[in-house]
């Protein structure tokens, strides 16, 4: 195995100061390799968001370092950093935040448009990949006239669009019913997961398990165990 | 760019309560801050109508005067006087006074007399009907076809009245550039006959009209004018004091402009306070853009854009409506004084750029301060 695509040591984050400070992440540290799909789990408030954010480039540490492919994602400026999350990473935040007053089609469009990809063409590539998460045909539709589970894959759909090799999932099936997410997350593994990207994934709920390749398990913002699912082994 | 920008509208104007209340908001407040102005520009410019009518290049005057109705008469010497200075072309008097026409049903209409100088007749007017000549005539007036001609029940050549207690014969029909303020019917006759026919105090000359041979000669004249106790005011500085006279010195100034200050702050908070919704309702999704990699001054530009298209459009909407109500209201009242011109056209748009760029400061604070992270935590 070469380079790891994430590697992150010594990550630390607190909040507030003095008598009121709260250790949100402390001395964490764990790789993502090209092709893996790690999983976060933990109790509420475990620290968990706060640690994927920070290797996302969104929060900045209070402690350690994280490098995407070697490059040191903290060292970098904020534009810099913001333009490796838009062509490196896509998102997919619990509560979807897809804008009420864009179709479904131009949602999942946001990142190409950001990347200045004219607008017929972004259009035409996010209506594949609309079609990909099976929502073709909701394409001229309002966010708000989608189910739950729907919208999580319009989300989906924007997370990859760019085609990024870092997806990040915060929480993506707590708003779904099990069935609905165990095949969210099996289409995610299957059909978007491939030996140039990883996907890191944060998560209470233990009916996904089964996808993953490594488990972090974290509590009280420290990582207290790491499990590899053998079954998985090339 | 042009992609987020696309985007940015998209965001505003499907967003059609919102989109409209802002219009609504700015189209107003131009509406009524182009009215407010066009008015009192209206107003100036009619109390000046005589001052470019007559079209003298400098008039001579009592320092107190303030507006031509409102002529101090003047002693012969200022006119003499006018007459020997270095660099003076010709200096002619003119009598500006009020009178009463006694009509054929035995009302009286009040009316302007302007008495020409009787050797040049400096300050006539165009003639649509009689010959100049006939203005020395016997009892000879001219009378002003204008919106007030109708006061004297419509004159034509040949009607008599009585003026002042005077017999009055119009000799014929004039036009000029613009008509006054105080809505009363102007007659035009000569000096002599002026003041005799109408009772003034011991002097009778309402100003000097005053040609130099050059521009460079103005100063000299004015300094001259100013040591015997007189002005001596350029056109351009006769209607810039009568102006200042209406703005500072009467209410009426005053009122316009509160009127317009108010039309700008209703405009600014309606518009101000909507927008400021609008991107909070929206303020997660920027987040969620600014996670997803768009870059600060990106968010900037749509908010500009967003903020500054709505005052544009609420600008040319309430330009349109405030010309269209013009239009109309001119077309029945034909006195309705209101004038639009370049300079409120360019406040209003300063005053709506005002109002979009707080409104954006607002917005743009608010889409900066947002952190990512805390639209990921939910
Ligand atoms: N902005 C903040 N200000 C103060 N404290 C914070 C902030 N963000 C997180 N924390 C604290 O940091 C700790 C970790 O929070 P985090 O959101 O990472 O937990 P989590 O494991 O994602 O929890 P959950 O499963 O409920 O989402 C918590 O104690 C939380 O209260
Ligand atoms: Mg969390």
């Amino acid at each position: 195995m070469g380079e790891a695509l994430i590697r992150a040591s010594n990550m630390a984050k607190w909040f507030g100061e003095g008598e009121a400070r709260t250790m949100a992440v402390r001395d964490a540290s764990f790789e993502v390799q090209h092709g893996e799909m790690l999983y976060i789990v933990g109790p509420s408030g475990s620290g968990k968001t706060t640690l994927l954010s920070m290797v996302s480039g969104i929060l900045k540490p209070n402690g350690g370092k994280v490098t995407v492919e070697g490059r040191d994602l903290w060292a970098m400026g904020d534009d810099e950093l913001a333009d490796l999350r838009l062509k490196r990473i896509g998102f997919v935040f619990q509560d979807y935040h897809l804008f009420p007053r864009l179709t479904t089609l131009e949602n999942v469009a946001i990142p190409l448009i950001l990347k200045k990809v004219e607008w017929n063409e972004a259009m035409r590539r996010s209506m594949e990949y609309l079609e990909v998460v099976g929502l073709k045909d909701r394409a001229n539709l309002q966010p708000v006239k989608l189910s739950g589970g729907e919208q999580q894959r319009v989300a989906i759909a924007r997370a990859i669009v760019g085609k990024p090799d870092i997806l990040i999932f915060d929480e993506p099936t707590a708003s779904l019913d099990g069935d609905t997410g165990r095949k969210i997350v099996e289409f995610v593994k299957t059909r978007i997961l491939d030996e140039n990207r990883c996907i890191i994934i944060v998560t209470h709920d233990s009916r996904i398990y089964e996808y993953a390749d490594t488990i972090l398990k974290m509590e009280d913002g420290k990582i207290t165990g790491v499990e590899k699912n053998h079954l998985h082994e090339k | 760019m042009k992609g987020i920008f696309r985007i940015a509208l998209k965001l505003l104007v499907n967003d059609k309560s919102k989109f409209t209340a802002l219009l609504v908001g700015i189209t107003f407040a131009v509406f009524l801050m182009v009215m407010m102005m066009s008015m009192f520009t209206g107003i100036l410019a009619k109390s000046c109508a005589p001052v470019y009518n007559i079209g003298a290049r400098i008039w001579v005057m009592d320092p107190a005067v303030n507006n031509t109705i409102s002529s101090i008469p003047m002693p012969d010497y200022v006119l003499s006087t006018s007459r020997s200075i270095e660099g003076v072309r010709y200096a002619v008097p003119l009598y500006y006074g009020g009178a009463q026409v006694k009509l054929k049903d035995g009302t009286f209409q009040s009316v302007t007399v302007i008495g020409l100088d009787d050797a040049t007749l400096f300050g006539r007017p165009e003639l649509i009907e009689g010959k100049i000549e006939d203005i020395f005539a016997e009892n000879a007036f001219l009378v002003v076809k204008d919106a007030e001609y109708a006061k004297l029940e419509k004159p034509t050549v040949g009607t008599e009245f009585e003026i002042n207690d005077n017999r009055g014969v119009i000799v014929g029909l004039a036009r000029v550039a613009s008509s006054g303020l105080f809505g009363v019917p102007t007659l035009y006759t000569t000096f002599k006959r002026a003041v005799t026919y109408i009772p003034s105090a011991r002097f009778t000359t309402s100003y000097v009209l005053i040609e130099p041979k050059s521009d460079t000669d103005i100063p000299r004249i004015q300094r001259e004018i100013r040591k015997i106790g007189y002005d001596a005011l350029t056109s351009e500085q006769f209607v810039r004091k009568i102006s200042d006279f209406y703005t500072y010195k009467t209410g009426m100034g005053m009122n316009i402009m509160l009127m317009t200050a108010i039309s700008f702050i209703v405009g600014l908070s309606i518009s101000g306070q909507t927008f400021y919704t609008f991107i909070l309702e929206n303020l997660d999704k920027f987040g969620a853009m600014k996670a997803i990699g768009a870059k600060g001054r990106e968010l900037i530009s749509m908010i500009l854009f967003q903020s500054f298209f709505t005052s544009l459009v609420g600008y040319g909407l309430g330009v349109g409506a405030a010309s269209t109500f013009m239009t109309i209201a001119k077309l029945r009242l034909p006195e309705y004084a209101a004038q639009t011109t370049f300079t409120i056209l360019g406040f209003a748009l300063l005053m709506v750029v005002v109002i979009a760029g707080i409104s954006s400061y607002i917005g743009v604070r608010k889409v900066l301060q947002i952190q990512p992270f805390d639209i990921f935590r939910g």
